[in-house]
């Protein structure tokens, strides 16, 4: 597969280094009283899509950023992608 | 030896008789020329035999004339470059070619497995799962290996491939795959428009089916339009061309893997040359212009050397010039069976008939036509004699013939185009499968590959394909006039096989006859893959190219429906079967792993260290002294050395992780377990990870160099997880911390320096500004220093033995001068070089947990640090390790296991049992991670986890391994077992 | 009809006239008592032990393709009981042991071939591993034998004993591992479970499930509603599409999984070897091909195909061990759906909603287990209870924290 970086331009799947859903990224949080549950969730539980998926991969053969690819696991085509840090960004984590 | 002479020779063709290749086969020598394959040199000495068939042991001669080839397979080559299953018909003939038929016993001719094929009554589809059942032992000493031994079709060498294989990497605009006229026009167009193309063919020669033709192209031979074309795509530099080279799959997003046999037709591959070359082919749009395969009709005994598929005769008379047999007769349903006739006629070979099931085929005046009949049966032990024909008002008649050329239709080559799931769509005219539905992404097909079989089709389809893929890369169109071409229809009325038949072949080389998808539908196998799994229909090595459209077109007729409704199965890669050496490339042997050194290897190997993998790293494993005979020697040595006085051992393996920034102690925070925002500058803390499941992940040490910079160190074995793990925390958990992260694993050299002497020895290499005495610089300390009069390194007093120790660090480059500089001031203490037995040797003795405790199921309680997860912060995996499963009152905790008796040793895989009661899993107490012995306990000594294990000290129990046969009483005491107290490491 | 040889000489002399189908093609009932959604090797398992040792006479299997079309038609034909956990080893020795009287039990040759696995080790950490599995294994009542390295060469001489980059230091056996002809169990198990007057209803699809007040009534098919007493879903791969139409989130994501064949060639490997320093795990089909995989691609797919890289990487660990293969020709690859759990163990369980089951997250071990994946199931749907070789196979155990984790890889399905 061939993952187009969005500063490095298009690379090899083989330089990166495949996490999973980027649901991982929200991670809940530590303090709420629902914590075990959340984390459970968090940390077990998939949507598993056939179609569409955001997925995180590491540039390790490269820049070391990690990545929020969007690609459909029924065709493996592949319709965006992001710095997951620019996500995480967006979904209102910090530090 | 008689020399026979190539009897079958026919005029013309595109060899080169100006030279002789002697060749050998089945012991016997033989001649033909520069552009033979085996096939048709044998062909053209008057052989006709060239192997036999999987499961009836049938007499066979090829079927083909390509890859495609079910039959013509031999062990080409001998030695250790046996090539087992090689197509006769593609082996491309070499001066001294060597070799054998194959899955026969004693010889071709007399073959005592052939007695199956009288048995064929009992050896029916899957009659082997109704039977072989008893008594049950019976199947694999008895049953299975007769079955095994007459299974296979050829033998490997067993010895190890002598050849180099290369893996490389294109990068093009278009890809296109085959170089028939189809795809020479699209190469032509395409490269004249500038973009860049790769041509590749499977085949030696360019050209494809016009090769096999006697084709006009412009009024002149196809020939010199093919080299025409062949000197401009030469002329222009942005087209590639690739013969021998084979596309075998359509990967995502426009990779395409293709294999090039560089050396396959050389006796054996120039020095230096690799035998064949992967490559890995990146391209934006391709086109395959792969041609199609002609298909066969199931008569009676349709599969005796000397039957062949029409277009396949002919392709052998026209560009190899040899004929299977003198006389010849044709079987087809559709026109382009009489132009075999015609051309083999014009070469002057007599034509018994053609036999053309349609009614009122025209009157030919050369030879005999014979319309509205079929072929019933055939004659000829190991070779045709005769042909049985049906004629059109019922009677028989026999015609003497030594070769049939049978044309039932073509089967456009869509393979490709199914390799991303993509599935065929019926075409009615053809009666065949063309490419539909979804293609491969930028992906288009032409000529023959898309049903349009005549010339002109192919040229006009090329262009239009060229051109398309030209607008899709934005590149300027052309429609230039085409090459004059025939454009002759096919005519095909289908006929799949003769009514009543049933000893008639379908998939020739796994035996699948007609009878056979018969019974395949009588007992509920009717959906095609069912059919396919059950028969073992198109599982051959041409996984189904000349056999899958009979067997569709008989389930077809027997479950009432349209083939395209019994539907098809997928085509899946290679496209044509692969050497497994070429996928492999050059990761063989030593180099199938990159191997990592460390800096002082050159110096350890002049030592004459053992070395030992760990990961991809080689690592002095111990360094064995003149007398020494035994590893245990060495290491007992070393360890005492350094104990007892300073021993050297290099870290540099461990995992180097450079934290900077003004956030950096509070990411530290976060991946540690432990807490870090107040550790001192100057000052090293072990730190505990875990995963965020609560399970631990690694372990190491954070140094604070300074406010804002952290050296971190993690364990050799989980370095790049750790660094991934940390920088997955930084940018998707926490982005806006003020941290940046690099790895320094390979920028710094590090050796261990331990032993109460450690002190003493660094001092004559630390610059003297730095006190690095007890006080100046205690246990824990860490700082940046200079050595050797300025040289820039690192100091951390951090202890792996437990003894009074250091790791020093230095760029990498001076490595190697280091460990020569510590060896020379070491000299006056006897410093030793300690490898990693002797590091894990004493870490055991001093209860350190390493890999084989932190194996990935274990927690921070396991492991004996419970309290050291913090609960005033929130860190990863802090949540997850509260849960019950993690937390009973009886969970297995780290300690230390010695037997009772000394002379007796520990072994790490032991189980731990109670001293009474059963020994079985559901008494199971724990087990042993790590052994070692101990020399200066001089016992064996080891760790492991046990149940409640925290109050168990001083407990006998018994240590069972029972699958290396060892019961050995042992006593549960501290990990700890030298210097508990931590005396000597603070000393 | 039993088969046998006597029946096949029998046959073999009237014209093969005699053969019925192996199984009936009926059309669906409006209900059952139960409904197995899954015709694989799992699914037919449980309809044939549920209706031979439980006794159960309504049951239908229901099948959206052609039966066996999932991963029991496509995998490495391997059997094995070399597990390390307490939570598992139980479970695949008793499959084991339902393996070895199969054949005589479904009345049909699925060619059970005890010819033994040989899992190789490389250094002493492996060593180490395998001992303590090895040890397991023994204290479980299966069987395993450690062998050093004069023993591996001396059985397989033909292994690279002298420029591997990872030298062979030993290996852990288990004897009475081996293969076997993966179609013919889903068709044994079929015919088995089809005479017992099981259902199977092919070309069948689950569109969803009608669930009311929280228990599951039936389901909807291509075919109409079915209903049912319990619903027990079994599908491997498509695990985390069905159950969604359930609206529930599984530990469990969809992988891909390649596997390969080369041609046939004469008698090369006696049993099974897995590499343990590298990705490659190899044996040789009765038709003489080696049969052989590797890793997963590593990404969630339900593309059942995979890339190149891949099979590069699957090959360079066969050349590593086994260099006399290079001259061996690949004959095809194919992809398989993988039901990649988060501890790289199954699921054997009810659910949270009345009267709907599940069996999932095989990961690639899934073949071995079908034997006692369908007993156990067939157990918990009878009973109501689970199986006492298959009580760690809950949901609850990622909330309990009791993960049954065999690699240590923790929640990374592709790692396991």
């Amino acid at each position: 597969m061939i993952i187009h970086h969005p500063t490095l331009g298009p690379r090899d799947s083989a330089e990166f280094v495949y996490l999973g859903d980027a649901s991982l990224i929200n991670r809940p949080d530590p303090t709420a009283e629902t914590k075990a549950q959340d984390f459970h969730d968090y940390a077990y539980l998939r949507d598993n899509p056939a179609g569409p998926i955001r997925e995180l991969w590491f540039h390790e053969g490269g820049d070391r950023s990690w990545l929020v690819v969007t690609r459909d696991t029924t065709t493996h085509e592949i319709t965006a992608v992001e710095f997951a840090r620019d996500v995480a960004r967006k979904q209102g984590r910090s530090v | 030896m008689t020399q026979p002479t190539q009897k079958n020779r026919l005029q013309g063709g595109l060899i080169d008789r100006s030279e002789k290749f002697k060749f050998i086969f089945d012991g016997k020598d033989y001649f033909g020329h520069p552009g033979d394959t085996l096939a048709s040199a044998l062909l053209a000495n008057n052989v006709r035999l060239m192997g036999r068939s999987f499961k009836y042991h049938r007499p066979r001669g090829p079927l083909t004339s390509g890859s495609e080839e079910p039959n013509a397979m031999v062990e080409l080559r001998g030695g250790n470059r046996q090539e087992p299953n090689t197509r006769a018909t593609t082996a491309e003939l070499y001066d001294g070619l060597f070799a054998n038929s194959q899955n026969r016993f004693p010889s071709l001719a007399f073959d005592a497995m052939a007695i199956n094929d009288r048995f064929s009554n009992f050896l029916t589809a899957g009659f082997y799962y109704k039977t072989f059942m008893w008594p049950a032992s019976f199947w694999e000493k008895i049953y299975e290996p007769i079955i095994r031994k007459a299974a296979g079709l050829g033998s490997l060498s067993m010895k190890a491939d002598p050849d180099v294989y290369d893996k490389g990497f294109l990068h093009c605009d278009l890809l296109i795959i085959g170089a028939g006229p189809s795809g020479l026009i699209a190469a032509l167009t395409a490269g004249r428009a500038g973009a860049r193309v790769i041509l590749a063919d499977e085949d030696f020669r360019f050209g494809g089916r016009l090769n096999a033709e006697t084709f006009a192209v412009n009024d002149g031979p196809a020939q010199d339009w093919i080299a025409e074309t062949l000197d401009e795509l030469r002329s222009l530099p942005n087209v590639r061309l690739m013969k021998r080279t084979t596309v075998i799959g359509a990967f995502d997003h426009g990779i395409y893997g293709a294999v090039e046999r560089v050396s396959d037709h050389l006796k054996t591959p120039a020095p230096d040359k690799p035998r064949q070359v992967l490559w890995r082919i990146y391209t934006k749009q391709s086109i395959l212009c792969a041609g199609a395969t002609e298909r066969s009709i199931a008569f009676e005994n349709n599969d005796r050397p000397g039957i062949m598929l029409a277009g396949a005769m002919r392709a052998y008379a026209n560009r190899w010039a040899a004929t299977p047999a003198q006389r010849i007769a044709i079987f087809t349903n559709n026109d382009d069976g009489h132009r075999t006739a015609a051309d083999m006629h014009a070469q002057g070979v007599e034509i018994a008939a053609v036999v053309d099931t349609r009614p009122n085929q025209p009157v030919n005046l050369d030879y005999e036509v014979i319309s509205g009949a079929q072929v019933i049966n055939s004659k000829g032990r190991l070779g045709l004699t005769f042909a049985e024909l049906k004629l059109a008002d019922g009677s028989s008649r026999t015609l003497e013939c030594g070769a049939l050329g049978v044309s039932g239709g073509w089967n456009p080559n869509v393979h490709l185009t199914c390799h991303q799931r993509g599935r065929p769509t019926w075409n009615e005219d053809l009666a065949a499968f063309v490419p539909g539905g979804t293609l491969p992404p930028g992906m288009s097909v032409a000529g023959a590959a898309n049903g349009t079989l005549s010339t002109h089709g192919a040229f006009e389809t090329g262009q239009k394909a060229a051109n398309a893929a030209l607008r899709a890369l934005d590149l300027k169109t052309s429609r230039r006039k085409l090459p004059e071409a025939e454009d002759a229809p096919l005519n095909i009325t289908p006929f799949w096989y003769v009514d009543g038949a049933s000893r008639a072949w379908l998939d020739q080389q796994n035996d699948v006859t007609v009878k056979d998808v018969k019974l395949s539908h009588q007992e509920g196998f009717r959906s095609v893959e069912h059919l396919k799994r059950y028969t073992t229909l198109g599982m051959a090595t041409d996984q189904g190219k000349t056999s899958n459209m009979g067997g569709l077109a008989i389930m077809a007729e027997l479950a009432g429906k349209s083939i395209p409704e019994v539907g098809t199965t997928i085509f899946r890669p290679p496209y044509t079967p692969t050497a497994i050496g070429v996928l492999a490339g050059r990761m063989r042997g030593k180099e199938f792993h990159p191997t990592r050194l460390t800096p002082s290897h050159k110096w350890a190997s002049e030592q004459g260290a053992v070395f030992v993998e760990v990961g991809n790293w080689m690592r002095a494993q111990w360094f064995p002294q003149p007398g020494e005979t035994h590893w245990r020697q060495s290491v007992d040595r070393e360890v005492l050395a350094t104990r007892n006085s300073v021993g050297v051992c290099d870290v540099t393996t461990l995992g180097k992780v450079d934290v900077q920034g003004a956030d950096a102690a509070t990411f530290l925070n976060k991946i540690y377990c432990n807490g870090f925002a107040k550790l001192a500058v100057g000052k090293t803390r072990y730190g505990l990870m875990l995963r965020e499941d609560g399970i631990a992940m690694d372990d190491g040490t954070a140094a604070r160099m300074a406010e804002d910079h952290f050296v971190v160190t993690t364990t050799t074995a989980n370095a790049v997880k750790v660094y991934q793990h940390m920088e997955f925390v930084r940018q998707c958990l926490f982005p806006d911390l003020d941290v940046q992260l690099i790895s320094t694993t390979e920028a710094w050299a590090q050796y261990a320096v331990a032993g109460p002497n450690s002190r003493k020895l660094l001092q004559k290499i630390v610059d003297p500004e730095f006190d690095i005495s007890n006080d100046g610089f205690p246990f824990m300390a860490c700082g940046n220093i200079t050595v050797c009069g300025g040289l820039r390194a690192r100091l951390f007093r951090i202890s792996f033995s437990g003894e009074l120790a250091y790791e020093i660090a230095l760029p990498t480059r001076y490595g190697d001068a280091l460990i020569r500089k510590i060896m020379d001031a070491g000299a006056e203490f006897d410093v030793t070089a300690y490898g990693t037995e002797a590091l894990g040797v004493m870490r055991i003795e001093k209860g350190h947990a390493a890999g084989n405790e932190l194996n990935g199921t274990t927690t921070a309680l396991n492991l004996g640090m419970g309290r050291m997860v913090s609960k005033a912060k929130d860190s990863i995996g802090s949540v997850l390790s509260e849960r019950e499963g993690l937390n009973e009152a009886d969970a297995l905790m780290q300690v230390g296991i010695q037997p009772l008796d000394p002379t007796q040793k520990i072994t790490a895989g032991g189980h731990l049992m109670n001293a009474d009661g059963p020994v079985d899993a559901a008494h199971d107490q724990g087990y042993v991670t790590s052994a070692a012995y101990s020399p200066i306990l001089e016992r064996s000594i080891g760790l492991g986890f046990l149940k409640d294990g925290g109050n168990r000290k001083g407990e006998k129990m018994r240590l069972v391994s029972p699958v290396t046969n060892l019961t050995v009483e042992v006593e549960i005491v501290s990990a700890h077992f030298v210097d508990p107290e931590g005396e000597r490491l603070r000393a | 009809m039993r088969y046998s040889g006597l029946k096949v000489i029998k046959e073999a002399l009237t014209g093969h006239k005699g053969w019925t189908p192996a199984w009936r093609d009926p059309e669906p009932k409006p209900s059952y008592d139960f409904v197995i959604i899954g015709g694989g090797g799992h699914g037919l398992a449980t309809a044939y032990y549920l209706s031979k040792i439980y006794g159960e006479r309504s049951v239908a299997v229901i099948e959206k393709g052609w039966i066996g079309g999932g991963n029991v038609g496509r995998n490495t034909t391997i059997i094995r009981s070399n597990y390390l956990l307490d939570g598992n080893e139980p479970f695949y020795e008793f499959s084991l042991k339902l393996w070895e009287g199969l054949e005589q039990d479904f009345n049909y040759n699925a060619m059970i071939s005890q010819r033994g696995i040989m899992n190789l080790i490389h250094s002493d950490a492996q060593r180490d591993a395998f001992i303590r599995r090895g040890n397991a294994m023994i204290l479980n009542g299966a069987d395993a034998e450690l062998l050093d390295e004069d023993q591996i060469r001396a059985e397989y001489p033909f292994l690279n004993f002298n420029d591997a980059r990872f030298p062979i230091k030993g290996g852990l056996a288990q004897r009475r591992g081996g293969t076997v002809r993966h179609d013919a169990v889903a068709w044994g198990y079929a015919r088995g479970a089809d005479s017992n007057g099981v259902d199977i209803i092919q070309n069948c699809e689950v569109t969803g499930f009608r669930i009311e007040n929280g228990t599951c009534l039936g389901v909807e098919t291509s075919k109409g509603f079915i209903g049912a007493g319990k619903v027990a879903a079994c599908v491997a791969g498509s695990s985390g599409r069905l159950m969604a139409k359930a609206g529930m989130r599984l530990p469990i994501e969809s992988h891909v999984l390649q596997a390969f064949v080369s041609e046939g060639l004469k008698p090369v490997l006696p049993g099974v070897i897995t590499f343990g320093a590298g990705h490659f795990y190899v044996s040789q089909s009765d038709k003489g091909g080696l049969v052989f995989g590797g890793d997963l691609d590593g990404y969630n797919s339900y593309a059942q195909r995979g890339n190149l890289p891949v099979v590069e990487d699957v090959c360079e660990g066969g050349m590593a061990i086994m260099p006399m293969i290079g001259r061996a020709r690949l004959l095809r690859m194919w992809g398989g759906i993988m039901d990649m759990s988060m501890d790289g163990s199954p699921i054997i369980d009810r659910t949270h909603i009345d009267g709907l089951y599940f069996n999932g997250g095989w990961c690639y071990g899934g073949f071995k287990a079908t034997p006692a994946s369908g007993y156990t199931y067939a157990h918990l749907l009878a009973k109501d209870e689970p199986h006492p070789t298959a009580t760690a196979y809950r949901f609850d155990r990622f909330e309990k924290g009791r993960m049954i984790d065999e690699k240590g890889m923790g929640n990374q399905p592709n790692l396991h």
